[in-house]
């Protein structure tokens, strides 16, 4: 599961948030998932849960989705994740690695492949909470 | 805001001996023919060796490799296939024969996730089999896989070798490892690219000679095995630079 390398990856930053601010104990993490990265919301707290430890274990998760949104390079137009429709294998792909939407996906207006993903590509950290 | 992905790079990597880069300034010279042949004598020697193509909208190696239609395994992040007893990965498994057309923030993201995900395990080498040029993935791999070695490919044209100068510069600007350049495609008995290469204080690692018989053995391993390419590889290369392997 790609959740839980990326869950992985969000215990060992905060670790080096942590530290770097240094917070004795961190309270909330809050997360940014772009929707485009297809993230299962589920799995991702389950493996934040299963793997914090140490001055994490206290940590609550708190989790925002942001829809993705493209906007086409070639026409301006804009347009939404959400409102194509794409096989499971290809969602899958994307899921892995979102900058294969750029092999998949082209502007419903106009056809060109050279759009932008303006938000809601993957995830980020958007802040840490913890006491010093 | 903080990209989770970059913390876990490190981590990732941890268990890889070496990593070597195959780079030039120049397209067409052979990078990808020689990153995918380089891993697989590395393979032969019975180093445990992953090959990385991150020429992402321009993949290759697996033409070389006859690797199209492998896949990595999921579990806890992306297991690379083996092929021939060697770890491979390349976006091609993602998108098969489509365009992926790419601008340099999108290919820095590629990076950084595949980096971010793909677990290599214990590996002595992984070959990195870079896109031409020195553009965004060149600093990128600089920046993110600090342990990255650059073996330089250039063939016997000037005009190549104006291209390496410059790559070679800017590596030695950013303090960057260098194992040395390689001559590949050659023809006659010319010594200009060596002169080059040491007058710059570089190491000349050896030349590697156009191989007609090439064409017909890539996508299959046990042919290119047999192929001069391969033997000058083991022969003119390692066997003489023993510091690539040791
Ligand atoms: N020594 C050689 N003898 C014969 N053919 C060769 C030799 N080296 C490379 N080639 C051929 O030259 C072509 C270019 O090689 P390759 O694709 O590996 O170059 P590259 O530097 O990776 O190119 P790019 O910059 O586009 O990624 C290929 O068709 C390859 O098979
Ligand atoms: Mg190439
Ligand atoms: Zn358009």
């Amino acid at each position: 599961m790609h959740e839980w390398s990326l869950a992985e990856a969000i215990i060992s930053a905060v670790f080096s948030i942590a530290e770097k601010e240094n917070l004795r104990e961190v309270k909330e993490v809050h997360l940014r998932l772009g929707e485009l990265q297809q993230i299962e919301v589920d799995i991702l707290k389950f493996a934040l849960l299963e793997m914090k430890t140490g001055k994490l274990s206290n940590a609550k998760f708190i989790i925002r989705t942001v829809r993705a949104k493209f906007k086409c390079r070639a026409c301006n137009h804009a347009w939404t994740f959400r409102e194509m429709r794409i096989p499971g294998d290809i969602r899958e792909s994307i899921h892995f690695i979102p900058e294969v939407a750029h092999a998949y996906i082209k502007c419903p207006e106009c056809g060109s492949p050279d759009f932008d993903v303006i938000h809601g590509r993957g995830l980020w950290i958007t802040s840490v909470k913890g006491v010093k | 805001m903080y990209d989770p992905r970059i913390s876990i790079i490190e981590k990732r990597l941890k268990k890889i001996g070496k990593v070597i880069a195959i780079s030039s300034g120049k397209g067409g010279v052979g990078k990808s023919l020689f990153a995918s042949v380089l891993a697989l004598a590395l393979t032969k020697k019975g180093f445990r060796t992953g090959l990385f193509d991150i020429d992402f909208t321009s993949p290759t190696t697996h033409v070389v490799l006859g690797a199209a239609n492998l896949s990595p395994r999921e579990s806890k992040g992306l297991i690379p296939p083996k092929i021939h007893g060697l770890k491979y990965m390349s976006l091609v498994f993602y998108i098969g024969n489509r365009a992926i057309p790419l601008r340099g923030a999108d290919l820095s993201n590629v990076l950084v996730e595949t980096l971010a995900t793909t677990l290599w395990g214990n590996l002595d080498f992984l070959v990195i089999d870079m896109p031409p040029g020195m553009s965004d993935l060149l600093l990128d791999v600089i920046k993110y896989v600090s342990k990255t070695q650059f073996l330089i490919v250039t063939t016997p044209s000037k005009m190549a070798f104006e291209t390496v100068r410059r790559l070679l510069n800017l590596l030695r600007d950013l303090r960057v490892p260098i194992l040395g350049v390689i001559e590949n495609m050659k023809m006659d008995d010319s010594n200009y690219i060596e002169r080059e290469v040491k007058s710059l204080g570089e190491k000349f690692l050896g030349e590697i000679h156009f191989d007609s018989g090439l064409e017909k053995a890539l996508g299959d391993i046990k042919s290119l095995l047999k192929t001069s390419f391969m033997n000058e590889i083991e022969e003119s290369i390692l066997a003489k630079n023993p510091e690539i392997t040791s």
